[in-house]
């Protein structure tokens, strides 16, 4: 979908310094060979069946359907890959692109850790040195996940610039990209960033769409009418998008983190009150004030902790294709203790974005209708958090 | 055309970088009016912006100190107004796309115009995504500065050839920042300019000694010198621009 300039509408482009320009430009050229070189093909399909565990499944979560007495609910079930997210899926594809292309070495920065995590796994299998930041406030909010990023061999650097969450975290990858190119691939966790992230990301993330597709007609013999997902800078919302963008009937929502609501200023919902600006290499929709200045902004999770949104979801919301709704704090965490105890499945606190934005439609849909929510990822690692928020203090 | 050019009629050029409001508007005036004393041939005014990817820890705290101090783009145009005075020396701006684009670009460079400022610097818009400016640019007279980098290899007579003003060849890999040792072969670099254009070159990222200045100098036009100045306003604030006035006339002397 994205031209020549990797554009998507105004959105897309490559704002970065000129330091990244061959760098950028070589990524382009590999990967526009070996997304079709067989070998590659095979090789990235082997480590998603054998070692991630795709296809992952799509689960008819019916005591949750019965419960909120509407349409039917299916999860996609991106929490039980290897790593417990579906960041997995762009990891082993950038990993084994770096690998074919000379690196020896992988940065990321990482929100949650989710990304951080599945980065040093890829990293510790493929024999490579890994690096991952993250922002101070978000080392806090996720110890367990710095101590596994540890445990696979990656350095984790705490970023302390800024407000020290995602967007640091980010910045503090591209001056360090910046400063060693040779043998570092900067290995972007969302479909955000400079052309070509934004494409190679969605490419490796659309296996979710592909599958959740071939699962809905062999189960229902018909396509679903919505697909829900939760947006950060958006790589498993555009995963679960894809290849579906294309049946109209089925209407594509994304969840934004509202933080304590759109109408405060402690909020990550892009779509809902940003605008059009450029930043992180891209042009898209960002959380700014007046003079271009990036807010700070606020969400209980630290993956969708974000001031902006990928370049493509700018355009599918310019063009009405996909809706973008807010869903606060206490909606998300309502969900995650209600899909805990409804179906036994606990969801990363991103996911439990697009938990609660399901329970609030399905009921208003009629039985025969179908949504499918996609669980980006497990809450183990929100636990802690989320008790807090319950103000019960636990230790993990 | 803008003024840029007068810049380099006076041996080599010394080219300082400053953040506009660290810590205060009223500081800045002091340290430029003293930098342009001492031998500053033409000054990079930096806005600030929240989150500079392109700097180092010295000029990101300087980024940080300006906007907690409450300086806006707004109050910068009509601090350079002021300025204007009595400082005759080139000025340009050095920020980043999105607090020109926010702002409106025809309004910002149309600003630019009236309060004469020669050029614009902008790290994060490479030469692939100039004509996100470059035609307003050229509308007001307003010099969008290109920038070369150790990287560019196959870049360099491309983007030379389509160059305004001056060209801002980057000696180091990563962010700026004082460095000890400045490997990158520039010579070559310049060397590859020289063949595509008349535009001056000025090089900087790293430099902060009167010897780097000097060897520095003698492959181009100028010498752009930029966390060495702002980290003596982060040491000494308000009291900077003496020891600011002292260091440029040094670092002139070094290069002349």
């Amino acid at each position: 979908m994205a031209d020549k300039k990797g554009r998507f509408g105004v959105h897309g482009g490559q704002y970065i310094p000129e330091t990244l320009m061959n760098a950028v430009i070589e990524l382009e050229k590999e990967y526009e060979y070996y997304k079709n070189d067989p070998e590659f093909i095979r090789e990235l399909d082997d480590l998603l069946k054998k070692y991630a565990g795709r296809p992952s499944l799509l689960y008819y979560a019916e005591k949750l359907t019965n419960t909120l007495g509407g349409a039917k609910i299916y999860l996609k079930r991106e929490d039980l890959n290897h790593t417990g997210s579906h960041k997995i899926n762009n990891v082993l594809g950038q990993a084994l692109l770096a690998k074919k292309m000379g690196k020896t070495r992988l940065i990321a920065e990482t929100g949650a850790g989710q990304h951080g995590v599945a980065t040093a796994t890829a990293a510790a299998l493929l024999g490579m040195e890994c690096v991952v930041f993250m922002g101070e406030e978000d080392t806090k909010r996720q110890a367990l996940n710095v101590y596994r990023m540890r445990l696979l061999g990656a350095t984790v650097v705490p970023v302390t610039s800024g407000t020290a969450t995602l967007k640091d975290a980010v910045s503090e990858a591209m001056r360090e990209w910046t400063s060693r190119i040779d043998d570092t691939h900067y290995c972007l966790g969302s479909v955000m960033g400079p052309h070509p992230f934004p494409t190679i990301v969605r490419d490796f993330q659309a296996v979710i769409s592909k599958e959740a597709r071939e699962q809905i007609l062999e189960y229902e013999g018909r396509l679903p009418d919505a697909v829900i997902a939760c947006v950060g800078g958006g790589s498993n919302a555009i995963g679960s998008f894809y290849n579906f963008i294309g049946d109209e009937s089925v209407r594509l929502i994304g969840c934004e983190a509202a933080g304590r609501g759109i109408d405060t200023f402690e909020t990550a919902a892009t779509v809902n009150t940003g605008r059009l600006g450029i930043f992180h290499g891209m042009k898209s929709y960002f959380c700014q004030d007046e003079y271009g200045q990036i807010a700070p902004v606020y969400s209980i999770s630290a993956g969708l902790d974000y001031p902006g949104v990928g370049p493509e979801h700018a355009y599918l919301h310019d063009i009405g294709r996909a809706e973008y709704v807010p869903i606060t704090d206490d909606e998300a965490v309502n969900a995650f203790e209600f899909l805990s105890r409804t179906e036994g499945i606990i969801p990363a606190i991103e996911s439990a974005h697009a938990i609660a934005y399901a329970m609030k439609l399905a009921p208003t849909m009629d039985k025969d209708k179908i949504i499918i929510v996609t669980v980006s990822g497990r809450g183990d690692k929100d636990c802690a958090a989320i008790a807090r928020y319950r103000g019960e203090d636990i230790y993990e | 055309m803008s003024n840029i050019a007068s810049a380099f009629k006076n041996g080599k050029a010394f080219i300082p970088f400053i953040t506009c409001g660290d810590p205060d508007l009223e500081t800045t005036g002091k340290i430029v009016r003293e930098m342009a004393a001492k031998g500053a041939d033409l000054i990079e005014l930096g806005i600030p912006f929240s989150d500079p990817t392109a700097e180092g820890p010295v000029i990101q705290a300087a980024n940080i100190r300006a906007l907690s101090g409450g300086v806006t783009t707004d109050k910068i145009f009509e601090f350079v107004k002021e300025l204007r005075r009595d400082v005759k020396i080139p000025l340009v701006f050095m920020t980043y796309a999105n607090v020109v684009f926010s702002y409106d670009a025809e309004r910002f460079m149309a600003r630019c115009c009236e309060t004469g400022i020669g050029g614009v610097i902008l790290p994060d818009l490479p030469f692939e995504e100039k004509d996100e400016f470059l035609p307003i640019c050229r509308q007001y007279g307003v010099d969008l500065i290109s920038l070369i980098a150790p990287t560019s290899a196959d870049r360099i007579a491309m983007i030379a050839r389509e160059a305004d003003g001056f060209i801002y060849v980057v000696s180091s890999l990563g962010v700026t920042g004082v460095r000890s040792e400045i490997t990158t072969d520039v010579e070559s670099i310049v060397r590859v300019i020289r063949e595509n254009t008349s535009v001056p070159c000025a090089i900087g990222f790293g430099i902060s000694t009167p010897e780097q200045a000097a060897k520095m100098s003698q492959y181009a036009d100028g010498v752009i010198v930029g966390s060495a100045i702002v980290r003596q306003i982060g040491e000494y604030g308000k009291d900077s621009p003496a020891h600011v006035g002292e260091y440029v006339a040094q670092m002139k002397n070094a290069i002349k």
